[in-house]
């Protein structure tokens, strides 16, 4: 019986083994070691840390990383902005039909690829596009207008991707709070914005941390989003990493890249997480 | 005197039903004042329209002489103990009493002290910086009420509070909520469906079905002279004939059951005509046992039959009398213990003088 159980749980537990050891911890094991190395003849490497040091010594390299960290911090704080109240909404306004209904509708674009999302957002923004067309119409401007390929354009495209990650999260812990303690809180004298910081915010603290790591996980790894919105001078991190591993064929500060903006996520999350006194049980489980 | 609260002509209609239909009423200050009825009979739309949650349709409500109807929630002098208490679980037990000061502006230590006091009136001093999810059941409604009291508020509306607790704990609530209120000095006003709970604890009730006050009075009158059908019915427990009037002398009626079994009541000044379909109640306590038919010449309702059913429960001990139709009458034994070796089958006399029988006009239907 016990060697039976002890069977099931081994058969269970191992797609879940399989695919961190195969997708994850192999490969970065794999990474650290080629990040560490330095080329330093035709096929003859040696150890060091030096790709690292290259990181740290060109500004270019330096400021598309702090840039890509700023604007995935900002893309996280302006879908919280936009979705807490709408997640406020859905989950303490809306009943019924309507409820289910607008939840969907936040559901509705994920059915499309990114990939099409983002080129619906270029057929918007382009310079022959629709919007530039309206204002032109309208004789707001002369001449046509180009809205891509800056940064209010990136942060466009990536607030939108990551809308639902906040969204769901928010909706789920709000719905939580039981519409009598909002009411205890109006009843023994609260006004609305003191209920929404005493009562509210702290309720959905944990919702809060988690779609903001989730969003600013989503924000900091996209590639798509920035590329096609930004443009190739778009300065996105993840553009390095791939233009090191593809471009110019330099795997080992590819990979030395690769390892920096695990550090950088990491730290940030840990950051977030303390700044909140939350825990990522409290916020995941 | 002016009254703490009171409502005249309140009315409220969702749509197409009125959920409250034209109630009156008036709390003198520092009573304890009780709305009773089944669920779905419009109480809470009641006391959210009083803490200010639903706007009436028509009518007022006034707070010691002042209509509150233009007050939003957050400023009007009433504070509510709700049906699953709403703590704040997201502060301490002082951060939840002292929520009220903050937002009424007074400084740190002032709130301090009056928290301090507080949890030393409700029996729980020194547990201010307790999470809410380390208290019991009866020590969170306590501080509910606290955090309430703290404001001191004209009226303290509870809805259903007790509901949530187990038997035991209710029983003892029950009183405590009464030595609260006295201590306290404040007027209470309580909503429940459960009868013990606004019996014992009201020095008023209201009883209230399909949105309207069926009738208003301290708990005796209520059990004893109940002046509807409904309020018979539902307040304490009774026995129940349908029957026609065969004979009307002044207040005192004669009917007689579907059955063919005739039995005394007593109007008490409500109008019955020879004819009219009846309801006659009798409480199981105003019913005598006897062993011997002859002990109960005094009745002028008498019965023999045999015990179908023992409903031991202390002191509180029923048995279920069938009688030769077949009804199932019951009855509250003595608690002098004399009919403790009843059992089953065996044979009884029972009887009640018609004073005890109060009869309504059955509702037509």
């Amino acid at each position: 019986m016990r060697a039976e159980a002890k069977l099931g749980l081994a058969l269970l537990l191992t797609p879940l083994l399989l695919w961190l050891s195969l997708l994850i911890i192999i490969p970065h094991i794999n990474m650290l070691f080629i990040a560490l190395r330095e080329r330093v003849a035709v096929a003859t490497y040696e150890t060091s840390p030096a790709n690292f040091l290259t990181f740290f010594r060109e500004p270019l390299y330096m400021w598309t990383f702090v840039r890509t960290a700023l604007m995935s911090v900002m893309a996280t704080v302006i879908t919280l902005v936009i979705a807490f109240p709408v997640s406020y909404y859905i989950a303490k306004i809306a009943k019924g039909r309507r409820k289910s209904g607008l939840f969907l509708l936040c559901l509705v674009p994920f059915w499309v690829s990114e990939l099409v999302r983002t080129f619906g957002w270029m057929i918007l923004l382009r310079e022959t596009g629709v919007v530039s067309n309206v204002l032109q119409y309208l004789g707001l401007v002369q001449g046509p207008v180009e809205m891509l390929y800056n940064d209010a354009a990136i942060m466009v495209g990536l607030v939108y991707t990551s809308m639902l990650f906040m969204v769901v999260p928010l909706v789920t812990t709000m719905e939580s709070l039981d519409d009598a303690v909002i009411e205890a809180g109006y009843d023994l004298g609260g006004s609305g914005p003191s209920i929404l910081r005493e009562i509210i915010i702290p309720h959905a603290t944990p919702g809060i941390v988690s779609g903001s790591i989730v969003v600013f996980m989503l924000s900091l790894g996209n590639y798509l989003t920035p590329t096609m919105l930004g443009g190739k001078e778009s300065l996105w991190f993840t553009e390095l990493i791939y233009s090191q591993f593809i471009v110019r064929f330099n795997w080992e500060l590819g990979a030395a890249f690769g390892f920096m903006l695990l550090i950088l996520s990491s730290v940030i999350v840990w950051g977030m997480l303390r700044l909140t006194g939350q825990t990522l049980e409290k916020t995941m489980g | 005197m002016i009254p703490d609260l009171e409502c005249v002509d309140l009315k409220k209609q969702f749509g197409e039903t009125t959920a409250v239909d034209s109630v009156n009423f008036s709390v003198p200050p520092g009573s304890f004042f009780s709305i009773l009825g089944p669920s779905g009979c419009g109480k809470t739309t009641i006391m959210r329209m009083i803490a200010g949650f639903l706007e009436p349709s028509s009518g007022d409500i006034q707070i010691k002489g002042k209509s509150v109807l233009d007050v939003a929630p957050n400023k009007r002098p009433v504070n509510m103990v709700f049906q699953h208490l709403a703590l704040f679980p997201m502060m301490t037990i002082a951060g939840n009493i002292g929520y009220g000061l903050r937002r009424a502006g007074l400084n740190k230590a002032e709130i301090d002290r009056k928290v301090g006091d507080a949890l030393e009136r409700i029996g729980l001093p020194g547990i201010g910086n307790r999470k809410i999810d380390e208290l019991s059941g009866g020590q969170k409604q306590r501080v509910a009420i606290a955090r309430c009291m703290v404001l001191e508020p004209d009226v303290l509306l509870l809805d259903e509070p007790l509901g949530a607790l187990d038997l035991k704990l209710r029983e003892h609530m029950k009183v405590e909520l009464k030595a609260l209120q006295t201590a306290f000095d404040t007027t209470f006003v309580y909503i429940t469906h459960d009868q013990s709970e606004a019996l014992v604890m009201s020095d008023q009730i209201a009883v209230m079905n399909h949105g309207q006050f069926e009738q208003m009075g301290s708990a005796r009158d209520l059990y004893y002279r109940p002046e509807t059908r409904f309020v018979a019915g539902f307040v304490g427990d009774s026995n129940r004939w349908s029957g026609k009037v065969e004979r009307v002398q002044g207040s005192e009626v004669e009917l007689r059951t579907e059955r063919g079994m005739l039995i005394r009541g007593n109007s008490h000044g409500r109008s019955l005509a020879v004819g009219d379909a009846v309801d006659s109640f009798v409480r199981p306590e105003a019913i005598v046992v006897a062993g011997k038919a002859s002990d109960l010449d005094q009745f002028d309702t008498r019965i023999s039959g045999e015990v179908s059913s023992l409903l031991f429960n202390g002191a509180a001990s029923r048995i279920l009398v069938r009688d030769d139709q077949g009804d199932e009458i019951e009855v509250t034994l003595p608690q002098s213990g004399e009919y403790a070796s009843l059992s089953r089958g065996d044979a009884v006399h029972i009887g009640w003088s018609g004073e005890q029988s109060n009869c309504f006009a059955a509702e037509a239907s």
